[in-house]
């Protein structure tokens, strides 16, 4: 993906990126390749136990998701940092789309760096994160 | 209050843990990755890396697969089945690496509750430091409990 960051002006979005249908399949592999085990992604009598309807995907797949849609575009290294809030469940089943908008450019010294506006829709249009990214733009 | 206000500011020990290629390659097929440098030792240092590269959001894997002992998930009055995650922040300082052996220590931030104390909110900060003791990312996990039975 050939986006040039010093091109980039407040207001302009990245490529987004799409990600699903999450099946149960998907969280059990998340479950093991992230080490978080909590059974409320897995295991849907224990999520009903706990007063939901079914199991609901790890909110750190769709920020893993974000990840992606950084590195799609920069190099990892100029990503300074990552967060995020998470403003609802993602349900089974459902598809996620990943955004990121430039909010602002903001210097400091001699280096400069890109704000982003994150966020995070399942295919219903309910956003489920949002959040920042703070790139370092290359001096280079 | 079901979380516990004693464990504020309260530090971790110590855990060690060498990030492994296996689990690696689980989590990037988990998310779906494409690009060869997270799962593929050949194609990491073929693009200039010295192992496979360790993906933005694995910092964060890093606590389940070292988790601290102390304070215990029942000192901290946690209850896995009235928890969401709020807040992740992650901090990159330097990169990490499979193969690398790093040191997480985990501090409790804070524990304060909104809407009358039927929200409960746990702040805890993992360092990640590698073997010189140099910070390498600094995560920070909020999660949320549900508290049923505190007065609306």
């Amino acid at each position: 993906m050939t986006v040039d960051m010093k091109q980039l002006a407040v207001g302009d979005t990245l490529p987004a990126i799409e990600f699903g249908p999450i099946s149960r399949h998907t969280l059990a592999l998340y479950c093991g390749g992230s080490g978080d085990h909590n059974p409320i992604h897995v295991d849907s009598d224990f999520a009903k136990a706990s007063g939901y309807e079914d199991v609901f995907a790890h909110g750190m797949l769709s920020m893993a998701i974000l990840g992606r849609l950084l590195t799609n575009w920069t190099e990892q290294d100029t990503i300074r940092s990552l967060s995020v809030r998470f403003t609802a469940i993602t349900k089974i089943h459902a598809t996620v789309t990943g955004s990121a908008t430039v909010r602002e450019r903001t210097r400091e010294g001699d280096e400069e760096f890109l704000v982003l506006d994150l966020a995070t829709h399942t295919q219903d249009n309910q956003q489920t994160m949002r959040g920042t990214a703070t790139i370092a733009v290359p001096t280079v | 209050m079901l979380l516990n206000p004693d464990c504020i500011g309260q530090r971790s020990e110590p855990r060690s843990i060498v990030i492994e290629a296996g689990q690696l390659k689980l989590f990037a097929k988990a998310i779906g990755e494409t690009n060869p440098i997270y799962f593929d030792e050949a194609a990491a240092k073929a693009a200039g890396h010295k192992n496979i590269l360790v993906p933005p959001t694995f910092g964060s894997c890093l606590k389940f697969l070292a988790p601290a002992q102390s304070p215990s998930a029942d000192e901290l009055g946690l209850d896995y089945k009235a928890l969401l995650h709020a807040e992740e922040t992650i901090e990159y300082h330097a990169p990490l690496y499979v193969g690398d052996r790093v040191t997480l220590v985990t501090e409790v931030d804070s524990i304060y509750t909104k809407k009358d104390g039927a929200l409960e909110f746990l702040v805890r900060t993992t360092h990640i430091t590698d073997e010189a003791g140099n910070l390498l990312q600094s995560v920070t996990n909020t999660v949320v409990m549900k508290n049923a039975g505190a007065a609306a």
